[in-house]
């Protein structure tokens, strides 16, 4: 559903996103791991058709999204890290805008509108501007929007950011649920066990090079020898001297 | 305290040194140009003055009183600018900037922070009508010989003049913050903007002009040059630094000026710190509030729905967000007022031309409805840099949105310009239509007038969504800050470029007509100079609409955010 390949974003002289290859098939939950910096949210806004990659090719079911942007975006939706909306909307006015970015309206976008709304507990908040909405409900508010089109692919990035335990478990049985009726996710985070728990396969990026990339047992593989957790795990492949220093400064 | 303060200012220092060095493509241009805008501006502006107080200075007994008069004016309209600047300024320094929540959770002193924000406050306010006041002055000492010590007395009269505003405008937002529900800025800024507009009137009354342009109203010129000699308004520090400067460069100097001016910019200072003491920590914990806000749709809402569905969704969709978020941003539609005040202050005027009585031919009064559509082109491109310029600057925050469904770049640009330029035809049509109605000006010049000022708006709003696009400040919160940046100057001078291709280019054609009905008696006009500079303006007119646009969906089409 999502193919990357030689994708490569480079700033000047610094290259954030080196030559990356992946392949995430339909209805698996993709997880994109990587210490800050790493080209998380790089790759992800490239996917998501936010930016133009200095080379390589992003296809979403199969289309090539620098040569059909729109044909490409039709069937994503995607939740970025940084929750900003429209500040004088309300939450169902911005649903339906958001509906309206994509062809759709009528009474499926006003009934899809209310469900989700209610899902994230923002049905008493829906008339309501968003700009009295705490970061967490308009993070909400967001991943709301990104599922309001049904689309067939969710790119996101660092989607617990924000939220309360109910809503972060909600979330969670959300994805799942959409994942099982085939349709795609790849999602960013820091929140390992989230990882753990939930992803299919999960990827592990370093100054914009893919480390290691698999099912769980694959990367504890890559590790070296006795390495169960994956928070050892990312430790290991990407530098845990970075941890052990960190103890030693707040022993100091 | 002092070195607290240092603490404070340290990271604006920072900033404006980092942005002055920082690399980028096309900043060279761009201080090039600004030097040469200024200069010209400058040097007009020293040129004007200079002729005026050389001629008033060869008048003998009254020439002093008149040029003191004229300073007295302009200082009266800079206060004012300052008041209202410093009020808004100090709404966004003291109570929404970014930095307040890391300065509030920070051992600082109070004092520490009121003077380094009050400096904030007055440098951003200021620095703009510093620039204004220094070939004014420059043309009083150069006309009266003041000397190199003239440059420290208007220094020594200018600084307090910044600074009384400053803490006034402050002490002002802070009593609004503290009266209204936090975050309601669309209160704080329409009483502001009320405020304002009376305010301008009430100065104006003060200062009454009309009687200095008629001095045959008065019964003797004794009574003339006793309202010369008259202070304006003796309680306002403008009044003070003209009697100040005055007095300098005409030999006596009084020193009472300068003391008031010190005095009060000290005493409302201290005044402004201890309100600042009092009353700072609860209106800022009131800024940190929302308030409730609720819209529900209601028979407008779905009337606009239903009328807007020709348009297909994603347009309706976009143009229901464009009307909404504007007339939810205070910042945005309390423009309104001013921009309501301009336009009846202009038709006012219209409406006083003296347009008959002997001299004034059927040829003057055809020329004047057509320098008429100069000047509201110009009324239309200010009108167009406040509301249209900033349009794709305010998507900044929330390009990702835009950027990641399948929405066409050239729909969302489109969409932009036929929300702005629809109203701002119905500005123009009404306009022209009214001073034409108002001038009794012939079928032919209605005609005329018509049809340039609606291809003359199509040009604006698309210079607008061009150079708004080009030139975007995607960072600032405050829209109506973004028209004052580089690129709304550039905006407003190819918009002045294009108003004057277009009036140049009819002039002939229109000259020729009016003089063959005039002069020649009804001989026919020639046809083909009509058509060729009809035709060519009409070609300008529409080159400058969708040219500008045509640049702007390539530039947005290679934006990354």
């Amino acid at each position: 559903m999502i193919e990357l390949r030689s994708l490569t974003k480079r700033y000047g002289s610094f290259t954030a996103v080196n030559g990356v290859d992946l392949d995430v098939p339909r209805g698996e939950l993709f997880g994109f791991l990587g210490p800050n910096g790493a080209g998380k949210t790089t790759t992800l806004r490239m996917i998501a058709g936010i930016m133009r990659p200095t080379s390589g090719t992003v296809r979403i079911a199969g289309i090539d999204i620098a040569r059909q942007p729109t044909e490409a975006k039709q069937k994503l939706g995607f939740i970025p890290d940084r929750p900003f909306i429209y500040e004088k909307l309300t939450g169902v006015e911005f649903l339906r805008f958001v509906a309206g970015l994509y062809g759709q309206s009528g009474e499926d976008v006003e009934r899809r509108g209310r469900e989700l709304l209610a899902l994230f507990d923002l049905e008493e908040w829906k008339d309501e501007l968003v700009e009295s909405y705490s970061h967490g409900m308009r993070q909400k508010l967001i991943i709301s929007s990104a599922f309001v089109h049904k689309p067939e692919v969710i790119v996101v990035d660092e989607p617990m950011v924000g939220l309360d335990p109910k809503a972060a478990k909600t979330l969670k049985d959300l994805f799942r649920e959409y994942t099982r009726r085939g349709n795609t996710i790849m999602m960013s985070t820091h929140t390992l066990e989230v990882a753990q728990s939930m992803c299919d396969r999960i990827a592990i990026i370093q100054r914009g090079v893919i480390r290691a990339c698999g099912t769980m047992d694959d990367l504890r593989a890559s590790a070296e020898s006795g390495v169960t957790g994956l928070e050892e795990i990312f430790l290991r492949l990407t530098g845990e001297g970075l941890a052990r220093e960190l103890i030693e400064v707040l022993d100091a | 305290m002092l070195d607290e303060l240092r603490t404070l200012l340290a990271p604006k220092i920072q900033t404006a040194r980092a942005r002055a060095r920082q690399k980028e493509r096309g900043r060279g241009a761009r201080t090039a140009i600004l030097v040469v805008v200024g200069a010209v501006f400058w040097m007009f502006a020293f040129g004007v003055l200079h002729r005026l107080l050389a001629y008033f200075r060869g008048v003998p007994e009254i020439g002093p009183l008149l040029a003191g008069k004229l300073l007295g004016l302009i200082l009266v309209s800079f206060f004012s600018i300052l008041l209202l600047s410093n009020i808004i300024t100090a709404l966004s320094s003291f109570f929404l900037a970014r930095d307040l929540d890391l300065l509030a959770s920070a051992p600082v002193d109070w004092l520490s922070l009121y003077s380094a924000k009050l400096l904030e406050t007055c440098i951003n306010s200021s620095w703009m009508v510093v620039l204004m006041a220094v070939p004014m002055l420059t043309a009083y000492g150069t006309v009266y010989d003041g000397g190199g010590a003239f440059i420290g007395l208007a220094i020594l009269a200018f600084l307090p003049f910044l600074l009384i505003p400053a803490a006034i405008g402050t002490a002002f937002t802070l009593l609004l913050v503290n009266a209204f529900p936090a975050r309601r800025t669309r209160d704080i800024l329409s009483v502001i903007a009320v405020l304002a507009a009376a305010g301008i009137v009430v100065l104006f009354r003060l200062v009454r002009p009309e009687k200095l342009a008629r001095p045959e109203g008065f019964r003797s010129l004794v009574d003339f040059i006793a309202i010369l000699r008259t202070p304006t308004s003796p309680f306002l520090p403008s009044e003070w630094v003209s009697r100040s400067v005055m007095g300098w460069l005409t030999g006596s100097l009084d020193l009472l000026p300068i003391y008031l001016l010190w005095s009060t910019a000290a005493a409302v200072v201290v005044l402004g710190a201890l309100l600042h003491r009092g009353l700072y920590a609860r209106g800022f914990t009131k800024a940190q509030e929302s308030g409730e806000r609720w819209a529900r749709e209601g028979r407008l809402g779905r009337f606009a729905r239903a009328a807007l569905s020709p348009l297909g969704v994603v347009r309706r969709e976009l143009v229901m967000k464009e009307v909404r978020v504007f007339f939810r941003d205070t910042t945005q539609w309390s423009q309104l007022i001013l921009l309501g005040v301009l336009v009846v202050v202009y038709v006012f005027n219209i409406k006083f031309l003296p347009l008959t009585g002997e001299g004034i031919t059927f040829f003057i009064v055809n020329l004047v409805p057509f320098l008429n559509l100069a000047l509201a082109g110009f009324v239309l491109a200010s009108v167009a840099a406040r509301f249209i310029f900033p349009g794709v600057s305010l998507e900044g925050r929330t390009w990702w949105l835009l950027r990641a469904s399948p929405l066409p770049i050239r729909e969302l640009l489109w969409s932009k310009f036929w929300v702005g330029m629809v109203p701002l035809l119905v500005l123009a049509l009404a306009i022209v239509g009214v001073t034409n109605s108002l001038l009794h000006v012939s079928a032919f010049m209605f005609a005329v007038s018509i049809f340039t000022i609606t291809l003359m708006t199509f040009a604006l709003a698309g210079l607008a969504i061009g150079f708004g696009t080009m030139f975007p400040r995607f960072e600032t919160e405050n829209a109506a800050q973004i028209p004052t940046s580089f690129g709304g100057l550039l905006y407003m001078m190819s918009a002045v470029g294009v108003i004057g291709a277009v009036i140049v280019l009819e002039a002939r054609p229109v000259y020729s007509y009016v003089s063959a009905i005039s002069f020649r008696g009804g001989e026919p006009a020639p046809m083909l100079e009509l058509v060729l500079g009809f035709g060519l303006a009409a070609a300008v007119c529409l080159t400058a609409t969708f040219w500008p646009i045509r640049i702007a969906i390539r530039k947005l089409e290679a934006l990354e955010r």
